[in-house]
């Protein structure tokens, strides 16, 4: 009898244990071992060796390698954010109404979601090669894109968001729909033409999906890597030297498992309080 | 007082009247007819243009190499060959590549949802001490990147001697917070008697599940697995550092790999790179209407 209750009691905690073993030994034990690691000077195979306490912060912090990729970072993710956000709310608009063959454009839209960043980048790799790829005979350019400091951060930025617009033509086609159609029928009769029911209507209807989406597309824009790797390799110089491609090339390449640590809870910081900020902002600034 | 508009009526005749009406009407149906052909013109431009990158993987993947090096537009090929396939699948280990892809997107995908849908049940229908606090750790593993525990995640394999196998592929990824709120919150939609009366006729926990839970959140369990399956499948940066040989790559580092190669490969490459596209695509395809149906219901409401 006492056995029974005890299976009882613990029968609910049974049902969580694998995902909580999982999430324990892959993320919570890595994370706080993360923290660990960054205060610490490291071997080769990764071994905490020599307690340098706030040191490899404070060597980052002074680093002009690290700045530039933090700027860097910072400027791909605003690129591919408003870029892939962009191209969502067009593509969404766009499918908004009923015509013709709209189940296969909006197929096509969201598309781009089940693509590979890996996949993707070779293809974007050929498109943009200076004498064969297909960008330069369109533009009539004889530009080489990936080897121009200029330019390949911005192709690469491109390339990312091409990839997040699918999934934000599905977010934003969920935030059309549920916009009162009768509302459109009175700014009609009213006398107001598309533009004005666009920022009028479509946009401030659109407002919490938006926020949502933001906060989904910069954590998401972020965590870039795979495009990287095989387009740039961070280069060329330090141009596309991504936070988390620095993060990768300091700890498998260089082995200094103590910096790239310190990269990955700055990095964890950087997308706690940016979630945090807008959520907060939420609160106050929009109204629905 | 008479209105302009009656005035005006007066003045015209029955038969005038018609005529304006009938006019009013075909300009009208025309002006509906002109807005639905500029929208489909729209649409097929921005289509085709989102589309760009892929048609034309498609179509250098069908070019002889010849075709491919040189300086003149070259859209769309004048002797299409299947030539740039059958060498993908000879020189690379294509075939393994995309083996072990299916198991360990198949792996991942099945594990996630038993794992996913047994936690969220305890989580919906049981009680216990800790639960909200334990739903909290669960929720703020979602604001940990997965690259900021990279470097110790794979410290911890390769000190396991886990490297280059299926499970270090496969373990790491078996639950997911996500999952667990996505089916917690079609769980919460139930109401707790069904649970109460199920148990009641001595229904036992795990019979619940399986013969009452999953067949009523069949399209959550369709929306899960299609967005894991295809997350999987194009997992790139986890293989990339714990897989060190050809017998264990997935599809993406394999190609990844050919990427150094001389650029006489270039067509076999992107003749890879379609058929690899392939299977994520079409899960895509066919899993869509679950996939958006299970996203916006509840979960993202605005």
């Amino acid at each position: 009898m006492k056995l029974k209750l005890i299976t009882r009691n613990l029968s609910p905690y049974a049902y969580i244990a694998p995902a909580l073993a999982v999430f324990a030994v892959f993320l919570f034990f890595p994370f706080f071992k993360t923290i660990y690691l960054s205060l610490f000077k490291t071997n080769k195979m990764g071994q905490a060796k020599l307690f340098v306490g706030a040191g490899n912060y404070s060597e980052l912090l002074s680093s002009p390698s690290f700045f530039n990729s933090l700027f860097v970072t910072a400027v791909f993710v605003l690129i591919v954010v408003s870029v892939s956000m962009l191209l969502g709310l067009i593509t969404a608009v766009l499918c908004n109404q009923s015509f013709p063959g709209i189940r296969i454009f909006s197929t096509a839209y969201a598309l781009p979601m089940a693509i590979a960043s890996s996949s993707a980048a070779m293809i974007f790799k050929i498109m943009l090669h200076p004498s064969i790829g297909i960008v330069n005979k369109i533009l009539g350019l004889h530009i080489n894109w990936i080897s121009e400091p200029r330019y390949a951060l911005v192709c690469v930025a491109l390339l990312t968001a091409w990839l997040n617009s699918g999934i934000n033509f599905l977010y934003f086609s969920a935030g059309l729909s549920n916009i009162d159609e009768t509302l459109y029928e009175r700014a009609s009769v009213d006398g107001a033409n598309s533009f004005q029911k666009f920022f009028r209507l479509t946009l401030p209807g659109l407002s919490p999906i938006l926020f949502y989406t933001l906060v989904v597309n910069i954590i998401q824009a972020f965590q870039s890597f795979g495009q990287v790797k095989i387009l740039t390799m961070g280069g060329p110089g330090e141009s596309t030297n991504l936070i988390v491609y620095s993060i990768y090339r300091d700890a498998f390449f260089n082995y200094r498992f103590g910096s790239a640590a310190a990269q990955s809870v700055i990095l964890f910081i950087i997308i706690m309080v940016l979630t945090l900020c807008m959520f907060r902002l939420e609160k106050k600034g929009v109204h629905y | 007082m008479e209105s302009v508009i009656s005035r005006a009526v007066k003045d015209i005749s029955r038969e005038e009247l018609e005529n304006l009406k009938r006019e009013a009407l075909k300009k009208a149906l025309f002006r509906r007819r002109a807005t639905k052909l500029a929208l489909t013109g729209m649409n097929l431009l921005m289509a085709l243009f989102l589309l760009l990158p892929l048609l034309y993987a498609v179509s250098i993947a069908l070019m002889p190499s010849s075709e491919l090096f040189t300086m003149s537009m070259n859209l769309i090929p004048t002797t299409p060959t299947l030539d740039n396939f059958r060498q993908a699948m000879v020189k690379i280990p294509l075939t393994r590549f995309i083996v072990n892809s299916f198991v360990v997107a198949g792996c991942i995908t099945a594990g996630q949802i038993i794992s996913c849908s047994l936690a969220a049940f305890s989580f919906s229908f049981l009680d216990f001490k800790g639960k909200n606090l334990l739903f909290m750790l669960v929720m703020a593993t979602m604001m940990i990147p997965g690259e900021a525990t990279i470097i110790s995640n794979y410290l911890t394999v390769s000190g396991l001697h886990w490297l280059d196998s299926y499970k270090v592929l496969i373990i790491p990824y078996l639950t997911s917070a996500m999952g667990i709120f996505l089916f917690r919150q079609f769980y919460k939609s139930f109401p707790i008697s069904l649970y109460e009366s199920a148990r009641i006729d001595g229904c036992t926990n795990l019979r619940f599940i399986y013969s009452i839970l999953i067949p009523l959140t069949k399209s959550a369990i369709g929306a899960m697995a299609v967005y894991t399956f295809i997350n999987a499948w194009n997992m790139y940066m986890w293989p990339l550092l714990v897989t060190g040989s050809d017998k264990m790559r997935t599809v993406q580092i394999g190609l990844g790999m050919l990427d150094s190669v001389d650029s006489q490969s270039i067509s076999m490459m992107i003749a890879g790179v379609v058929m690899i596209i392939v299977p994520s695509i079409s899960v895509f395809i066919l899993g869509q209407k679950q996939l958006i149906r299970g996203m916006f219901s509840g979960a993202v409401k605005g």
